[in-house]
């Protein structure tokens, strides 16, 4: 379960969050909307730990990470891992080796069982046949898709997507939709997502949080979302320019 | 009055900061040198990486630095007649000064500034948060192999720039000048001692670690962007650059 109670940011005395706070249940998915550099992105990086908050707590199965060492957080780390917005893959390595490669360097698996799940995680996300090829060489698409098959080889009890359908066509981000949706019923991984994909996002979303100027105003399942009187939200549903979101 | 001392302390605050997280970083990277897992393979790709990047640089530069010494020198020792020394003076500038400053400068700009701008590229596409994420260390896979392969790179560098150097110098000396082989060679041979050698070994070796720090953190803590990241090459160039020279007075100075 992850747990946020209270989170205050700032960046060069702009307050980014403002208290926020959320309950994530295990094995559920939820999706964080907002508009664009509300601190979607910054709220994530804080569950992950590769941000430290100014104030309030980030509790990961009755743990606070804000607190911990490095040993205590990259104990954490090892249960969770990041879809990236740009894919994040290395780029001097290929696709098989993006993939090996946090399997080469946090487990003791020999060469044969890392090829399996390489290849298995390959399957998962309809890249076999691509492993020799270089990031640079992919698409859009199919980095999003190279990405999370590297989140998923260590088969994590937690993943993080930030903004997995960005820049790419209606008909992709929808496959990527299905992918994150079939993974999540063949691996069981409680998963937050950054999407301002709506409405087609709630058809793999347990709950929506809309954050708004740094706090969240409403946290609800995909319905309640659609059917809120909250005007922030319904602004952003209906994409409409009038209304509460401030605009620049 | 009051404005001016005020801003001079906010910029000796800020600098003595900057200065402290720069020396943090490098004590970092020392840490994860000495302790494992040691990332070998990194450590033979950055290797190459920088050598064979640089190699055919310091070919040319130190053949041309070796001729012009020859050319320059040799018109200064004729006027009080001691041209005889010609082979030791080319070898001794070479060895002591002009080889390991100008191949870690030639390096700085080959290779230093393409780390930089490696590092600056995956810290912008957020590799380097890829690594973190995984609970891998950035530090230990892209600074330390680069240190490390710097501090044995640039003394083979600089070793084969003051070979190519007294080569070059060589090649002036006896087919344009007209100055005998024996001559050149054996006065070299009497000149130069193993503390003229030692000189440029050490000072090679703290040019290795001054480029690969300052390059590595430059990228590391690139800015925003494309403009971010050319801004940090040219950063980690020029400062690069100056601390070799001012490192070079430095060490000159203790060892004359």
């Amino acid at each position: 379960m992850i747990e946020i109670i209270d989170l205050y940011k700032s960046f060069d005395g702009q307050n980014v969050l403002n208290g926020v706070s959320m309950t994530i249940k295990d094995k559920e998915i939820v999706t964080i909307m907002g508009k664009s550099g509300g601190g979607k992105s910054v709220l994530i990086k804080h569950i992950i730990g590769l941000l430290i908050p100014d104030k309030g707590s980030v509790i990961i199965d009755g743990v606070d990470i804000t607190g911990l060492d490095q040993k205590g957080i990259d104990r954490i780390r090892e249960k969770m891992s990041m879809l990236f917005q740009g894919g994040a893959l290395f780029d001097s390595l290929t696709l098989y080796e993006n993939i090996a490669f946090p399997l080469k360097e946090k487990t003791k698996l020999g060469k044969d069982e890392i090829r399996d799940r390489v290849m298995q995680s390959l399957e998962d996300v309809g890249l076999r046949g691509m492993e020799k090829k270089f990031p640079a060489e992919l698409s859009g698409g199919m980095k999003k898709r190279a990405s999370l098959a590297r989140a998923l080889i260590t088969e994590p009890e937690i993943i993080l997507f930030d903004e997995p359908t960005t820049g790419l066509d209606p008909v992709i981000a929808s496959s990527m939709h299905l992918l994150i949706k079939t993974t999540h019923e063949k691996y069981g991984y409680t998963g937050v997502i950054i999407s301002h994909e709506v409405p087609r996002i709630f058809e793999i979303t347990d709950r929506v949080a809309m954050l708004n100027d740094g706090i969240i105003e409403e946290f609800a399942t995909p319905e309640d979302i659609k059917n809120s009187n909250n005007p922030v939200v319904k602004q952003f549903i209906t994409g409409s320019v009038e209304g509460p979101i401030e605009l620049f | 009055m009051a404005g001016l001392f005020r801003a001079a302390g906010l910029w000796a605050i800020s600098t003595a900061r900057k200065l402290g997280h720069m020396f943090l970083f490098l004590f970092n990277s020392f840490y994860f040198i000495f302790n494992p897992p040691f990332k070998f393979r990194l450590f033979l790709k950055q290797a190459r990486f920088l050598g064979n990047k640089s190699l055919i640089v310091i070919l040319l530069t130190g053949s041309f630095t070796g001729m012009v010494l020859a050319l320059q020198l040799y018109y200064i020792l004729r006027k009080f007649g001691s041209d005889a020394l010609l082979g030791p003076g080319i070898a001794l500038s070479l060895i002591r000064e002009l080889g390991p400053v100008l191949s870690a400068l030639m390096v700085t700009g080959r290779a230093g500034s393409a780390l930089t701008a490696e590092l600056g590229m995956m810290k912008i596409t957020e590799q380097i948060d890829a690594l973190t994420t995984m609970a891998l260390n950035p530090i230990r896979y892209l600074v330390v192999p680069n240190i490390v392969a710097a501090i044995l790179v640039f003394p083979l560098l600089t070793g084969i720039f003051n070979l190519i150097g007294i080569f070059g110098g060589y090649m002036v000396a006896v087919n344009l000048l007209g100055m005998s082989e024996g001559t050149y060679f054996s006065q070299i041979e009497a000149f130069v001692d193993m503390e003229d050698i030692r000189i440029g070994f050490f000072k090679s070796l703290s040019f290795g670690i001054i480029v690969s720090w300052i390059c590595c953190y430059k990228g590391y803590y690139t800015g925003y962007g494309a403009e971010g990241v050319s801004k940090s090459t040219t950063e980690a160039v020029v400062i690069s650059s100056i601390l070799i020279l001012i490192w070079d007075y430095f060490l000159g100075s203790v060892f004359l």
